[in-house]
This record gives structure tokens, sequence and C-alpha cells, in this order.
């Protein structure tokens, strides 16, 4: 009986301590959520007072068109870091897409998306089944993959070619109803990733394994396959971006396109409060997250600052926002 | 000095330097985030004795070698070695003071060789560079003085495991330890490297040094130590001579319950039995996994709760995963209502209607960011959809009907899981479990770590399910629960069955008796009329 | 009743270890053999193989990327990954060209201090912070190839060695007919195997790889070792950097992508664990080495340009990991 007591007694005083905790902590996790939405008010007001011609039309379109493809490929990234994972692919799937388009442009403007596509849908299947069958480290798979696949574009693409198909030039610089395609297709995809993590089975299995991959491994759920259709939808994802850049330069340059897009990628998504080690996948929070990065390399630029600074700052950004993330975490971790 | 127990009988031999024990250690707790895991522990390590540190899962026997060793810090209480106190706040600080650890996992590097890993971080030198013939010929003569016969040039991974974990013990000998921890060293070697590490420890007491030996290996209690202290619940139960026990009293003390107890009604919430028929639901038989289970088998009939007991170590929860399809199985029969089971998958498994409660509610349970409801309803996904989308609705009645019948105490269905306090976590995996409507649930210590309250009502609930016809196979380190919660146990020692009791037989005595390795003879034998002295 | 179990599990141990042996041996020679086949059937097939020119070509090809690799195996040694080299490898040869106005000494020292910095400041906070390794240096990579545009106007110039300069002897002249990059990785090498196998350094990086929390317990300076691995890391690069700046007698900005990747080929190539703890300084040589003899074969085949080398690299790395895995499970079971 001694025992029954005593465990008793256990909880009792594990309560009230508990108390003050989940205030701090609340205060902490509304940071990390809501820190990216609040970056974004305070940018744009700076912006509002010190850029001239911020907030024109033109200005603002501008801004977006140039922000979707990212938006896209980030959503990709989302996922797949919602897995506890990574993809360093994404860069290399975009030149294999821009790659592929002027092969198959033959095929009308959606044969050689669609060939794009599978470009990509590919590549992910490979990175997918690697990690999740074998076992490989989501880092080493993915960057093999991002070298390899480059050189395969450069092989089948060369040199920049000019689009001159019109489906091309429609999506490229066309709208509907004054919205840019290219924006619209970035919104139709936020909405069906948006409904994918919170209406599906897939979004909620998704989200458990990067939570706990071992215990969803016990409570029977597809794990090898949910992780591989993650690096599908990532390399899926990573091809339409490709596509959208195409069509937006009118030219396709395997060679440049996408370079480093992943680390912008995964700057949006840590900034936009995803944590990297997985169980969360924050959908707005990206979009946020991608609008910001832009918003800040186009501040920079716009006051005579070179892209090359530009780049510096969003590598100490990367930093900062995986080290509050961790920081977080260690203090939840020094409590439990 | 409050225990007069501690001085080491017989095999002590004058220590040359030293007038006092060489640890003390009064009144240290330690609690994580308000769990005490230690209460007022006192302990007195004498030169030259082997100290047996005993303890079930959870008693603190870890958390006591990490205060000792500066992994934690004691939230009160002093630490005393060779008379002064210490605080250490680095395994480094213990480590250089003198105070050397020893780790079932051998926490030395594979690639290196014997010599290397000896002095790792202290090599000799020359012209400031290491002098490789210097160390070896070093390493040569400290392994020799302690009787290990082995080639320091040798690659450490490729010798076997007892030969590493007598190099570990060599290293703690080179750094002058005067005292040596010895946390279940023995686990995973062979009998006779199992002698040769003990000839080891004797001769490193032969020079003084004190040793503090954890095994859970019974019988190597007797072999080797001189002094045993008991944990149980973060507190001293005992401290004395080693010989003075036999295996049911010591096993009586770890577990907290007399031999000679009675069978005390009421203390759990566990009804009378419901088993019925006489065909079984469940049955296992010959199941297989190397080193670990040896050939383990049950069966259970619809409304039978069959508890599962053991010692730690003795491959009770092992046996759950190999039923569960979790661990990989050399070989095993599962059959449910007569229909085989392949093995070696959660999910067929779980089609065929078991589900397992897991022990490790935090890392095998629990998706901590995830809502209590997204909790529930994980292992049902695929029912609760149509054509992959989640219909919110089903799972919403779903989650309403085991949060009110499980009584779950959170602020709403969106509640994170972590926001939860151990029993209500528990609960939420119970409905997890109970929302995919298995036939036969196995649940691992399912009221370890939560509250009275919440363990009666989880006793209860258990008592509940077997009415509904379910067969339920329980593991518990508590007796309680498991002689009043079951109505069969089958008792599990180094992973084979070693015996079962059932009705009148079932009683804290003869499962006391059988638990410490001995089968009663008959029904209603008194325990402790046989006892064996040893020693 | 211990007698009866411990039995059979004796007999599990020594069947795994046997198999662990047969594992490791492939894992540490296997590229040794495939290189020597290789360069047997290369020589046999393609006359020019074996000339004195293409094999001082390949030597000095894999000069470069040798210097780099060394780093990396540190780095892997530790479990860690440093995917920041080839941007500090750049960034080196582009400050080196640059600073060679002002005399070999700065051509050398300017890179070195700057890229050292860079992997200081990784290295912090890769080891106090504990971030991943492969965020921080993802970072770094970032980083370098920004500072390396901006002091390149962007990327638009490409700053020259002048001609009259001792600093092209660097990489340009050679000893007993073996060029000076060749004579640096020899004896760079020659550093690491001791460092590794003869100061307190190389088994604590060994140690931090295979169990960092036992490498605390043991009381080893886990944090200033992963500091210095990084630091000497990022030196390399930027050694690599300066080497190739004499060697071409220019800064070119736009080299060294995908460089981290070859790197790491050829550290795994070498049979060290991705994961850590295990392999040896000079199976990365042997690494280096088989990957440049590959682009090489893949050079002798016909038209075929670094593109097709990219790809094979990345192929090659794949198979290589995922064959690491297949092993490392046979060796478990």
């Amino acid at each position: 009986m001694a025992e029954q007591t005593a465990t008793a007694a256990q909880p009792a005083p594990a309560a009230p301590p508990a108390e003050p905790h989940t205030r701090r902590r609340v205060d902490g996790a509304w940071f990390r959520r809501n820190g990216v939405y609040l970056g974004l008010v305070v940018l744009v007001v700076v912006n509002l007072v010190i850029t001239p011609h911020f907030a024109s039309t033109g200005s603002l379109r501008l801004q977006l068109v140039q922000v979707a493809p990212i938006i896209v490929v980030s959503l990709g990234m989302a996922m797949v870091i919602g897995t506890g994972g990574i993809d360093l692919s994404v860069g290399a799937v975009m030149a294999m897409t821009a790659a592929v388009i002027p092969l198959y442009i033959g095929y009308g403007t959606f044969g050689a998306i669609a060939a794009g596509l599978i470009a990509g849908l590919l590549s992910g299947a490979l990175a997918g089944s690697v990690i999740s069958r074998v076992g490989v480290q989501p880092i080493i798979a993915t960057l093999a993959i991002m070298v390899g696949l480059r050189g395969l574009a450069n092989i089948t693409g060369g040199q920049i070619k000019s689009i001159r198909d019109p489906g091309f030039r429609e999506l490229g610089s066309g709208d509907v109803l004054g919205i840019p395609w290219v924006v619209l297709v970035a919104v139709v995809v936020t909405l069906v990733v948006w409904g994918l993590m919170t209406r599906t089975t897939f979004g909620r299995q998704l989200v458990a394994i990067g939570g706990n991959a071992r215990a969803s491994t016990l409570a029977g759920l597809p794990v090898k396959r949910v992780l591989t259709t993650v690096y599908v939808l990532s390399g899926l994802l990573a091809a339409l971006a490709g596509a959208l850049l195409v069509a937006r330069n009118q030219a396709s340059d395997p060679t440049r396109l996408g370079q480093l897009v992943e680390l912008t990628a995964i700057t949006a998504v840590v900034v936009g409060g995803t944590p990297l080690t997985g169980g969360q996948v924050r959908v707005l929070g990206t979009v946020a997250g991608a609008l910001l990065m832009q918003l800040i390399t186009f501040t920079l630029v716009a006051h005579n600052i070179t892209d090359s600074v530009a780049q510096m700052v969003q590598a100490v950004i990367v930093i900062l926002a995986v080290y509050a993330q961790v920081g977080t975490r260690m203090r939840r971790r020094s409590r439990a | 000095m409050p225990h007069p127990t501690a001085a080491a009988p017989g095999r002590a031999p004058e220590p040359p330097d030293s007038s006092g024990p060489l640890l003390t250690v009064r009144g240290v707790t330690k609690s994580f985030s308000g769990v005490h895991a230690l209460r007022g522990v006192d302990f007195t390590l004498e030169p030259g004795s082997i100290h047996a540190l005993v303890g079930e899962n959870g008693a603190g026997k870890s958390t006591f070698i990490k205060v000792l060793t500066g992994v934690h810090a004691a939230d009160s209480g002093e630490v005393r070695f060779l008379g002064e106190p210490v605080a250490f706040t680095r395994p480094a600080d213990a480590q250089n003071a003198g105070i050397s650890t020893i780790y079932q996992e051998i926490n030395l590097v594979p690639l290196l060789t014997v010599a290397q890993n000896i002095y790792l971080g202290r090599e000799p030198r020359r012209f400031g560079l290491v002098d490789t013939r210097g160390l070896n010929r070093q390493a040569a003569a400290l392994v020799e003085r302690l009787g290990i016969d082995v080639d320091v040039r040798a690659e450490l991974g490729s010798l076997g495991l007892g030969v590493q974990q007598m190099v570990a013990l060599a290293r703690a000998v080179s750094i002058d330890a005067r005292v040596v921890i010895m946390d279940e060293p023995t686990s995973s070697l062979e009998v006779r490297e199992v002698e040769t590490l003990f000839g080891v420890a004797r001769t490193l007491a032969g020079s003084g040094v004190g040793l503090v030996f954890v095994s859970h290996r019974l019988d190597e209690l007797w072999a080797l130590c001189d002094t045993v202290t008991v944990l149980r619940d973060g507190r001293v139960v005992h401290t004395g001579a080693m010989a003075a026990l036999d295996r049911v009293g010591l096993v009586s003390l770890m577990l907290g319950r007399d031999a000679s107890d009675v069978r005390a009604a009421g203390t759990t919430d566990f009804g009378e039995s419901h088993a019925h028929g006489d065909a079984p639901l469940l049955s296992v038989s010959g199941v297989e996994v190397p080193n670990r289970l040896h050939g383990v088998g049950l069966t259970a009939r619809p409304g039978e709760v069959v508890g599962l007991g053991g010692l730690l170590g003795s491959g009770r929860s092992e046996t759950l995963k190999a039923i569960y399809g979790d661990l990989s199985t050399t070989s095993a029969d599962v059959e449910i209502q007569g229909q085989r089971v392949r093995p070696g998958s959660v999910s067929r498994a779980l089609r065929a209607g078991i589900a397992l409660l897991s022990e490790d509610r935090k890392a095998e349970g629990i998706i901590p960011e995830m809502s209590v409801r997204d909790n529930i309803a994980l292992a049902v996904l695929p029912r609760m959809s149509r054509g992959g989308l989640v219909s919110d609705a089903r799972i919403d009645a779903l989650v309403e009907v085991f949060m009110r019948r499980l009584k779950i105490k959170a602020s709403s269905p969106q509640q994170k899981v972590r926001e939860l306090s151990g029993g209500n976590q528990q609960k939420v995996l119970l409905a997890r479990w109970l929302a995919t409507e298995p036939k036969v649930f196995l649940l691992d210590e399912p009221t370890r770590g939560i509250d009275v309250g919440a363990k009666r009502e989880v006793q209860g609930l258990i008592d509940e399910l077997a009415g509904q016809g379910l067969a339920v196979v329980l593991v518990s380190s508590e007796m309680d629960e498991l002689v009043e919660g079951s109505d069969r146990v089958v008792v599990l020692h180094d992973g084979a069955v070693s015996g079962e009791l059932d009705g009148d037989r079932l009683t804290s005595a003869d499962l006391l008796t059988a638990l410490a390795g001995g089968i009663p003879s008959d029904a209603g034998t008194a325990a402790g009329a046989e006892r064996s002295d040893r020693g | 009743m211990s007698t009866v179990s411990a039995t059979p599990q004796a007999a599990g141990t020594t069947v795994s270890t046997r198999r662990l042996h047969m594992v490791q041996r492939v894992q540490r020679q296997g590229a040794l053999v495939v290189l020597v086949l290789l360069c047997a059937v290369a020589s046999f097939q393609f006359d020019s193989f074996a000339s004195g020119p293409n094999v001082r070509s390949i030597g000095l090809q894999a000069s470069f990327l040798a210097v780099i690799a060394l780093g990396m195996t540190f780095v892997i040694f530790t479990g860690g990954i440093d995917l920041s080299v080839g941007s500090v490898f750049a960034l080196g040869g582009v400050l080196a060209a640059w600073a060679s106005q002002y005399g070999t000494v700065a051509a050398v020292l300017v890179p070195l201090a700057v890229c050292g910095a860079i992997g200081l400041v990784q290295g912090l906070v890769i080891a106090r912070g504990r971030l991943a390794p492969f965020i921080v240096t993802l970072a770094g990579l970032l980083f370098a190839r920004g500072l390396l545009l901006f002091i390149s106007d962007e990327g638009s110039t490409v700053y020259k060695v002048p001609a009259d300069s001792g600093f092209r002897e660097l990489a340009q002249g050679s000893l007993l007919g073996v060029g000076y990059p060749i004579w640096m990785v020899v004896i760079l090498y020659g550093i690491g195997a001791l460092v590794l196998h003869r100061t307190s350094y190389g088994p604590t990086v060994l140690a931090i790889g295979g169990q960092e929390d036992a490498a605390d317990l043991m009381g080893l300076p886990v944090v200033s070792t992963k500091v210095v691995t990084y630091v000497a890391s990022s030196l390399l690069a930027g050694f690599a950097g300066v080497l190739i700046a004499s060697y071409t007698s220019s800064g070119v900005p736009i080299i060294g992508v995908g460089t981290e990747l070859q790197a790491i080929s050829a550290v795994v190539l070498g049979g060290t664990l991705l994961a850590g703890g295990a392999g040896t300084v000079f199976g990365t040589l042997v690494g280096v080495l088989l990957l440049q003899v590959i682009a090489n074969v893949i050079n002798q085949v016909g038209s075929l340009n670094s593109n097709w080398q990219d790809m094979v690299s990345g192929a090659i790395l794949l198979a290589v990991v995922v064959l690491q895995r297949y092993l490392a499970g046979t060796a478990r079971r």
C-alpha cells in the first residue's frame, strides 16, 4: 500500500508548477507562430514610409509574381520538413523541368508542362523510396539527387532557349480579372496543400509521423507510403514552380534556374514557424515566410543594396530563425 | 551515521590510506518537474566493498547514479567523496575526481585500439605527439595487472562484448578511480565473460577501490557483492549485508511486498473474473527472438485477463511486441480465434484485432504536438474518412464518446496532448486503441506513472473490457495489480515461461516466489517455506 | 538461469562480429579495388589514359578536391556535414586572386583568415548552439557565395593574378616533375593521418561521431573539438581556393558549385560511415582519385562535359549510400 500512496503523491506537486510554465509556453509559441505575420506587417509599414511607389499596383504585382513560384516550392518543402526530413533537390528539379519543357513543347503547353511534372514526380519517387525504404538520411539522398539531376538537366537542356509558345506566354504574363495566372496558381496550390494538411488522412498521418515516427508505426500508419508520397509531392510542386518560372521568363535556362532555391524554400518554411524537427506543417505561415523573405530582398534592393548583401542577410535570418526554434525546444525539454 | 549496516563484512581487506568511507550520501532528493525521483537517499560506500544497488524500473537507481556522477545535480542533500562535500556538474568532473562509471552500453570507440580507448584524452606524449609505443606498453601492463587477456593493439570493435566491458573497466582504473560504478555491465555478456569481469572487479576491490554494482541478474549479486542497498520509489528501503538476504527476501523488498503478506483485497479496482468458454481467443506459442525470447507461449480466453509477470529484463514487453508484430521474430505462432496471424507486421496484427498499449508513453505512444482528438483518431483514420478525406463529424462523434467514457480531462478535444497529465495521456492512448475495436488488448504497464485516481479508473476499465469479452494480456510490475487484476499469471524468467499461477495459487506470496525464480511446488504452498539460502 | 540465456547470446554475438568484419573490409577496401580495376581497364581501353601528361593532369585535378575532402573527412568523422565547402572554396579563390596584388603572403593569408572565420562561426553555432550542421552550413554556403559576389561586383569582376607574381608558382611550379599541389596533398594527408592517429584530437573526433553522449561522459572536450573540425574544414576549402587561384592565375566566382557533394562522395567512397565514428584519411584520397579517374574516363569516352561528371557522381553517391545501408543492415542482424 505504501507504494500506492507514494505514487499518489507524485502528480499532486506536479500540477501547480505546470501552470506558470503553460503561460510562458503560450508566449514563446505565440511568437514562433505569429512572428512571421508580425514581421510582414512591420516590413510593409516600413516600406510604405520609406520606399517610393511601394504601394503602386505595378510594384505589388511584380512582388507577387516573383514570389509565386517560391511559394509553390516552399509548400512542398513544408510538407517534407513536417515529416522531419529535408529536400535539397527542389532547385535541381526546377532546372530539370526547364530542360524538359522545350523538348516537349511540340505537344502543346499542357503536354510540355505534363512532361516537366513527370520529371519532378520521378525524381521525388526516387528520393522518397531511397529515404523511406532504404533508410538513407534525407539530406544525403536529396543532395545526391540535386547534383545528379542538375547535371542531367544541363545535359538535356543546355543553354538558354526562348519559349515562344502562346500558352506559356499567357501563363507567364497574362491574368484573369487582374490577377496574374502565376499568382493564381500559387493561390490554388496553397489551398490544395492546406486542404491536404487539414482535411485528409494523408495530412494527419504526415504530421503524426513527423511528430513521433515510432508511435505512428505502432499505430499501424503506412509510414513508408506516406514518406514516399511526401517527396513525390515536393518533386511535383518543384516541377510546377519550374514551369511557372519558364513561363514568366518566356525562356528555359536550366543552368541558372532554381539555383539555391532549396535554401530560400527552407528559409520560408522555418521563418513561417514550421519546426525543422517535424511534427507540424504551417501552410499559411510558409506562405507568409516566403512573402517576408521576398519583401526583405525587395527592400534591400530597392534601397540600392546589392543581391549579394541580400543573400548574406538571408543566411543570417535562416540561422536566427532556426536558433529561435531550438531555443524554444530546449526550454521545453529542460522542463520535461 | 544513521546506518550502521554499510561496513563491508569479510571481503574488504584493509585499504592503504583511507580511514573513512569513500562515498557518503545523506538525504539526497531529486525531482523532475515535480515528480520525485529520489526522496532522501542515504548511501555509504566503504573502500574495498562491492555494493549492490537494486530496484525495479523507476525505483530511482539510474537517477541516483546520475547524481553521483554529475549528470544531474541533487535538489537537496549532501554527497561526500573521501570526506569532502562534492557537487559535480559534469561527468568529466566526477571522473577527474575519481568516480568512474561503466555503462551497460559500452561507451567506448569501437574503431580505436584497446590501448587508445583506455587512454583516450590522456595519451602519453613524446615530442608533442602521442607516443604509440609507450601507450601500448602502459596499456599492456595495466591489463596484465588486472588479469585481462587481450592484445592492446587490437581494434576494440573486433573483440567480444565481455572484453570490451573489461576494457571499460581498465579505463576506469587507469584514471585512478577510487569509486567505480558499474551500471548493468553484464547484461550482454556470456557466462565466462561475466566470470572474468567479476575477477577484475574483485582485484579492484582488493586494492581498496569501492564498487557500486547494478544488475538485474539477481544471481550475480550474491556472487560478487558484499553489501546491498535496495531502492524503491526513490527511497532506500533496505541496506545491509548481501549474505543476510535470500532471493525471496530481496525480491519482496524490491517489489514492496512482504513475503508473508496475505492477499490484500480492495487495494485495486478490479472486479471478479469474466472469463468464459474454453476456446482461447488469443493463442501464442513458440515465440523466438534471438537473445531475448526463447519459445514463449500463452493463451487468453474471451473475457480473461492474463497477467504476464517477471522481473526487469525477463522479456515481458518483448513478448507483447512480438505478438503485436513489432519485434521481428525468428519464429512465432500467433492465432486469433484459431486464425493464424502472420508475424512481423503491425498492420496485420491490428487488422486481426490486436492492440498494444506500449509501456513507453512518451516515445511510443503520444504524438505530443497533436491534439487529443487527432491522437485518439490516429489508428482509425482510414475508417473515419472517405476517399482520403477525413470526416470531422465522424471523428468528433468518436472522440466525444471516448472522452466521456474514459473521463478524459482536457480543456477541449483540440488541446495538445503534451499539455495533459500522465493519467489523461494514458487514457487518450487507451481510447486510441479501443477505437480500433480490438479483440485482444495487450497492456504494458498501463498504470505506471499516473495518479491514483486515474489508476483506479484504468483498472476499472480493464475489468469492463474483459466483461465485454475482450482477451486482455496485462504486464505490470505492481504485485497487487497483477494478482488482483489477472485471472491467471504467466511468469517469465530470462525470456522463457518459467511458470503459471491461477486459482488459489494466484497469491502475492506465490507470485513472489515465482518471480524470484522458483516455482511453488504445490497449490497453497506458503512462500518462504522453501527458500534456498545462498551466499 | 542466466547460464541458459547466455549461451545463445554468445553465439549471436560472434556471428554478428564476424559479419561486421566482412562488411568493414568491403567498406574500407572496396573503393581501392574498384580504382585499381578501373585504371587497368581504362589503360587497356584508351592508349592515352596511362600516358604521363594524362596521369599528371588527373593528379593535379584531383589535388584541389583532395584538399577539400580532407576537411570533410574529419567533419563526417564527427557525424556532421559541411555543405559550405564549395562556396568557401570559390571565396578562397577570389580572395586569393584579389589579394595577390599585395604579394604572395597576402594571397595566402587573406583567404585563410576569412574562410577560417566563417568556419569558426559555423563551428560555434553548431557545437555551442546545438543547431543541425546541415542547416548551419547551408546558410554558410549562402553567406560565402554572397560575400564572394559582393567582393567581385556581383560576379562581374574576375580578379587576375599579376603576371609577375610569385603567387603563381604555388600551384604551377613543380618539384621532381611533380606539381606543387600534389606535394601539398601528400603533406596535408600525412598531417591528417598523423593527427588522426597520433594526437588525442583524432580519437576524440571518432568518439564524438561514434556516440556523442559517450564522448561527453568520457570527459572529452566535445565542443572545442567540433569547433576545431569546422574551422579546419573551412581552412582547407579556402586553401584549395588559394591553390586554384594560383593554378588558373585568376579568381573565378562561379567555381565550386556542387563541390560539397563531390567531397562528400569522395569521403563516403573511401569507406567513411556517413553516420560518423569510422573511416580513414587514406580512404578519402582513394575516393577522390576514383572520382577523378571516372571523370577522366568520361572525358576519354567522347565529348562529354562536366555535367556528366555531376550526374555520375550523384548516382555514385546514392548507390554507395544505399549499399552502406544494406551492409549495415546485414551487420546488425
